[in-house]
């Protein structure tokens, strides 16, 4: 059946906590109002009020208790209103959560996800627009995921919650009504640490992953049509951990790579990744592996500001056909 | 509330065997036989033992910087415990953790923690989940003066108190957090009376008291186990040794206090306090308090050994346990 990104999440909830009765939800307006964005509708409804918790402005508290929650046996799912919130709960992620299997020798494991919606586009200005995922991903002990199909954004997050290790979600906001796809009914889930193929192609490949996919095969679609250019596009999914060998893979294959991210360009994911193919599979390289990603300033509110500072559809063509004229 | 004499010697040797434990490590870290930083609590361990004391083994416990006493009146293992301060594989975390990281989940020890104020929301999940779990099952933080301007320890109380959590909030105000006197970083004189922001109960309790502090628990423990949530209790003590052992060497002394402050406070000995007490009720003679201090110092340099005699962790491990 044809469902939303968000309804795939709303759907991959009440399935986890129909299979599981250790999955909880938790976090600010997830319970009476289903979330600011409709994702949690309906769990409170079909689980009661013991499961779906409505809780005070208090990320780092969301995230610490979820934690303490864990360690006694439960999985929480921990709702960022916004993504851009979940700063306030950095020290309880990055220290707490990451850590905890680690820092007691093995003898504990941290099942939380973390769901954050972000994302520019919408005109959120700084605070309720931005990608933190780079925060993130070089803190060993998380996992980080970034879906950007509806049949991935359900696969994910029922993996995530099956799987031991906290997981941070990133959800893209501008994707929740814009993106739908067929899914199947039955269950299933998508493993995390495995990028995909989502085109394929000869000439140049754009790594990617979350709210660029769309626009990176849109850009390729144009750029073959136009200029004749064969490119691959490669949906990263999980950002940590990277799988390696399928960035290494596109990367042997067309000798091109581009990098495309809505994160900030300077410490985004793409420098690694640059990094990872200039380290393992330089010899393939017919050009420098390029980056298109935000520029390195805030989500300026202004539409015309917004439009400037982000990478779209139209700049990630440029980027191809200049990559490919190298 | 009248306090059994088995309960009673019981706390009398807990305090013992955390004084002695603790004594060996500042020693030792002195030596430059235990690696890195460790933070003591002698002075203090009657808050630690009178609280530990009101809970059973399914109760939780969520510890600090400061935990080794925490840790000890939880149940936690001496050997087990000296050698995860030397840093061997024998301890608690194999040697990943150190002295701040300690943790024994099957005693509900849910971890001694570097961060200030890290525990409080822990323990506030932890109580979630008996909630959730149907338990009724306890869980107590202890934090100290300064996590008490933590934010965490406003939204925690915040929190347990709304959903009426079965957690006992155990301040040991100490009078420093860490080289900065309390009353000059807080804004009330007792941190107990925050409680009443949250509507909850506060109680402040004379924290060199063994017997006080462990009625003022187990009155807060069985509020919890009843349901009626949360309570602030503030054990007023004192911090007779540096912030970190070996402090000194860094920063000089008469930094930050008078000699003459910690002399008054080691005049108001909690062990010593407890043994005039035991013996003006007749429960006990000063026989049976060098027996159970000699037993305990067995038991101590028999945990130094341990911890000794346990290998170094291989470098190969240092990746082992970042993820299940």
């Amino acid at each position: 059946m044809e469902i939303t990104y968000l309804k795939a999440i709303n759907e991959a909830l009440h399935e986890e906590m129909r299979r599981d009765e250790n999955v909880f939800v938790m976090g600010e307006d997830v319970a009476e109002l289903g979330g600011a964005f409709k994702v949690t509708e309906g769990l409170l409804d079909a689980f009661g009020p013991e499961r779906v918790i409505d809780t005070p402005i208090a990320e780092a508290l969301i995230v610490g208790a979820g934690v303490g929650a864990a360690m006694l046996g439960m999985r929480p799912v921990l709702e960022m209103q916004f993504g851009d919130f979940i700063s306030c709960a950095f020290d309880q992620i990055v220290n707490t959560a990451a850590t905890l299997r680690y820092r007691h020798g093995g003898l504990a494991s941290c099942p939380i996800v973390i769901r954050a919606p972000s994302g520019a586009g919408v005109h959120g200005a700084l605070f309720h627009s931005q990608n933190p995922e780079a925060w993130f991903t070089r803190v060993p002990g998380l996992k980080v995921v970034a879906p950007a199909t509806p049949y991935d954004a359900k696969g994910m997050l029922k993996a995530a919650i099956r799987d031991d290790n906290p997981v941070v979600y990133f959800e893209h906001k501008r994707l929740y009504r814009s993106v739908k796809e067929d899914v199947p009914t039955g269950d299933f889930t998508v493993p995390l640490g495995v990028a995909q193929v989502r085109r394929s192609g000869d000439d140049l490949s754009i790594v990617t992953y979350g709210g660029t996919l769309h626009q990176a095969l849109e850009a390729a679609n144009i750029a073959e049509r136009e200029d004749g250019i064969s490119v691959e596009v490669l949906d990263l999914r999980t950002l940590l951990p990277l799988d390696r060998e399928a960035i290494l893979a596109a990367a042997r294959k067309t000798g091109k790579v581009l990098v495309v991210h809505e994160d900030r360009l300077t410490g985004g994911i793409g420098g690694e990744i640059a990094a990872i193919i200039g380290e393992h599979a330089f010899e393939y390289l017919d050009a420098p592996v390029r980056r298109l990603a935000m520029l390195d300033t805030h989500n300026a509110f202004s539409p015309p500001l917004e439009e400037f500072i982000l990478p779209n559809t139209a700049k990630i063509v440029a980027a191809v056909r200049d990559l490919w004229a190298y | 509330m009248e306090i059994e004499r088995d309960k009673l010697l019981a706390m009398y040797r807990t305090m013992r065997r955390i004084r002695c434990f603790e004594e060996r490590v500042r020693d030792l870290s002195i030596a430059n036989e235990i690696p890195g930083f460790v933070h003591v609590s002698i002075g203090e361990e009657a808050s630690a033992t009178g609280v530990g004391a009101a809970l059973r083994l399914t109760d939780r416990i969520t510890s600090t910087h400061r935990g080794h006493g925490h840790l000890i009146a939880k149940g936690g293992r001496l050997d087990r415990m000296m050698a995860e301060i030397f840093g061997r594989r024998g301890g608690y975390c194999k040697g990943k953790g150190g002295s701040m990281h300690i943790a024994d989940f099957a005693l509900g020890i849910l971890g001694a923690n570097g961060i200030v104020g890290a525990g409080l929301p822990i323990a506030t999940g932890s109580a979630l989940a008996a909630v959730i779990q149907g338990r009724d099952d306890v869980t107590v933080s202890f934090f100290g003066d300064g996590a008490a301007n933590e934010g965490a320890f406003h939204e925690s109380l915040n929190l347990a108190a709304i959903w009426k959590l079965p957690v006992v909030f155990a301040c040991e105000n100490n009078g420093f957090g860490e080289f900065t006197p309390a009353q000059t970083v807080t804004s009330v004189a007792d941190i107990a009376v925050r409680a009443q922001a949250y509507g909850i109960p506060g109680q402040i309790v004379d924290g060199n008291d063994v017997v006080a502090v462990h009625q003022a628990a187990a009155e807060a423990v069985a509020r919890a186990r009843r349901g009626e949530g949360p309570t602030l209790i503030e054990c007023k003590t004192y911090r007779w040794e540096g912030h970190v052992v070996g402090e000194h060497a860094m920063i000089g002394t008469g930094q930050y206090r008078e000699r003459a402050e910690i002399e008054q406070w080691r005049a108001r000995c909690p062990i010593a306090r407890m043994e005039k007490w035991l013996t003006e009720r007749g429960l006990a003679t000063a026989d049976v308090f060098e027996a159970v201090a000699g037993e305990v110092r067995a038991e101590v340099e028999a945990a130094v050994e341990f911890a000794r005699a346990s290998e170094s962790p291989d470098p190969k491990e240092v990746a082992e346990d970042l993820f299940v």
